[in-house]
């Protein structure tokens, strides 16, 4: 019962931050216009800012956080190490190289993501093909396997930095970092993470067993190889997903699990939803201060999600430190 | 119940156990002794069905283990392994909780009857007062013995456990094996790893001598079990003395440095 009140409570609040942040941005929207627009009764400059311009970004970065926290979650049981995020294995390293290659040569947004598509699918099937060695999976040689990939990407990105023109710098760097203004229609990320969580929620049980080591929980009835393998393409279709709609955006997927494991919620039947929540509407949140707090000047909202991110956790870790773990 | 065929368990490089054909029947309770790295442990987890033989096979029921749904075959087979994590996510009666895994209907939650057996076996465990402690707060001894409470909540009729008694204090000891043994007088079979020879005789009838080189000795336990032939398997001398009608094993103190001042 106390579990379905915090649950309730991280539910309201994604409620709150939706349509907070759609009320603030550049130009604040009194409460008022803001129902008459929900509502389809305003026309005009508030109802295009509301429909065509704050909505669609709210809702790509809350699909895009709760892919996030949602692909943490998963990483963290697959490799059983809460170090576990959702970039170790390639995935936003082959997706930076595709766009930054497709932005230095001066492609379209469509090409864009095709490369930057293909650039994840690369990586991330390297890394599973190299870690999965001999049929038999080994999280260590995963984690060793995505951290050396990662770095090898991170130098060639590197170089594309020190080639680009410096008018393309910024932007690449803003990709990096993880950034919404490019986000486009959210429709697509949200569909994948209804399908996501569909598929895994069912075998959220199956996720708790699994925790207890990969022996133990194959003596308990769980098919340990084939639930490795379906975490590892989830999470990775969901971090793919993320990443190209929001660039790189970090700290959700490492911290998000984490936060909502402290606040009482361990148990995946409750995590994943909880964490699906609490990483969308943590994006949605970071993404309104970096709409707003300099406005009409746009901050790259992965800057905010580690500025708001990192103190959160810590004070959750200072205030548990015993009960916790 | 369980049959060994013509089994061969073997660690990269070296056979522990060759050609062991052997059935396991219901409401025995059977010792696996043997050396450290003789394979107790290895050949417990190939019967379990949680790594393949690398030659013969197991059968449950008749069928071979391994074309047994995982699920299926933990409805049969409670498994407690000598290392387990110490890591859990949650309180001990989520961990036991766990134990109904195999047998859970609901996609989700748990049923009352599933609820039911967790906190009946957590009462039998002396952890009603710790049911809803974070499990990784446990002591060693009250873990040890949320594992067993986890594994008699998967109601299994077949038990291998690997060294039990590990972190359990002596009332403790005894209450687990009694558990076992009653376990067996209703038609389970136990099948265990001990180190403890006054318990295994105790409270075993089927005994299997692991000699660590491919080599075995199986039998009941007037067959099996005699002061020369454990002597020989432990390479270490053992005496048989009889203390109120019940024939204890003890290994005979060095001859020139006798006890310790």
């Amino acid at each position: 019962m106390q579990r379905g009140l915090i649950l309730c409570l991280i539910a309201l609040f994604a409620v709150a931050a939706l349509i907070g942040s759609v009320a603030v941005g550049s130009v604040s929207i009194p409460a008022g216009e803001l129902l008459a627009a929900f509502s389809g009764k305003a026309s005009g400059p508030v109802a295009d800012i509301v429909w065509k311009l704050r909505l669609p970004r709210v809702a790509a970065g809350f699909a895009c956080g709760g892919l996030l926290a949602l692909a943490g979650t998963l990483l963290q049981v697959l490799l059983r190490n809460p170090l576990a995020d959702p970039y170790i294995f390639g995935v936003s390293g082959g997706a930076a190289l595709g766009v930054l290659l497709a932005m230095l040569l001066g492609f379209g947004a469509a090409i864009q993501s095709g490369l930057g598509l293909a650039g994840a699918i690369g990586a991330s099937a390297a890394v599973f093909l190299l870690s999965f060695r001999g049929g038999e999976w080994n999280p260590y040689r995963l984690l060793l396997t995505g951290v050396v990939i990662a770095a090898g990407l991170n130098a060639a990105l590197s170089l594309i930095l020190v080639l680009a023109p410096h008018t393309a710098v910024k932007g690449m760097l803003y990709w990096l970092m993880g950034d919404l203004g490019y986000a486009g229609n959210p429709v697509p990320a949200l569909l994948v993470l209804a399908v996501l969580l569909a598929v895994i929620l069912p075998l959220a049980r199956m996720l708790n067993v699994l925790a207890l080591g990969r022996t133990k929980a194959l003596s308990l009835g769980v098919p340990v190889a084939g639930m490795e393998i379906l975490l590892y393409v989830l999470a990775a279709v969901a971090t793919v997903t993320a990443v190209l709609v929001g660039g790189t955006i970090g700290f959700i997927g490492l911290i998000v699990p984490h936060l909502v494991r402290l606040l009482g919620l361990a148990d995946h039947r409750w995590l994943l939803p909880a964490s699906v929540l609490a990483g969308g509407s943590l994006l949605v949140v970071a993404d309104a201060f970096a709409r707003s707090l300099w406005a009409p000047l746009q901050f790259p909202v992965g800057v905010l999600t580690a500025l708001l991110g990192v103190p959160v956790l810590l004070l959750l870790l200072a205030g548990r430190s015993d009960a916790a773990r | 119940m369980l049959r060994a065929e013509s089994l061969r368990v073997a660690f990269p490089g070296r056979i522990l156990v060759d050609g062991l054909s052997l059935e396991f029947g219901a409401g025995r309770v059977w010792a696996i002794l043997g050396r450290n790295g003789s394979g107790k442990s290895t050949l417990l987890r190939t019967l379990a069905g949680l790594q393949p033989p690398q030659a013969g096979s197991v059968l449950l029921d008749e069928v071979a283990l391994h074309s047994i749904a995982r699920r299926h075959a933990a409805s049969r087979i409670g498994v407690m392994l000598q290392e387990e994590t110490t890591e859990f996510w949650g309180t001990a009666r989520d961990y036991v909780l766990l134990g109904r895994h195999p047998h859970a209907h609901g996609v989700f939650g748990w049923s009352q009857t599933d609820e039911g057996i967790a906190a009946a076996e957590i009462a039998a465990q002396n952890l009603g007062a710790l049911a809803g402690r974070a499990f990784t707060t446990l002591s060693g001894g009250e873990r040890q013995r949320a594992r067993a409470a986890a594994l008699f909540t998967q109601r299994p009729r077949i038990y291998l456990v690997d060294e039990p008694l590990q972190h359990l204090d002596l009332p403790h000891q005894i209450a687990l094996l009694e558990r076992l043994a009653l376990e067996a007088t209703q038609g389970a079979l136990v099948i265990m790893v001990l180190h403890d020879l006054l318990f295994a005789s105790r409270y075993c009838d089927h005994f299997l001598l692991l000699q660590g080189d491919g080599r075995f000795d199986a039998g009941p336990r007037e067959q099996a079990l005699d002061a020369e032939r454990l002597s020989r398997l432990y390479g270490f001398p053992l005496d048989a003395v009889e203390v109120r009608g019940e024939r204890l094993f003890l290994p005979v103190p060095p001859v020139n440095k006798g006890p310790h001042v």
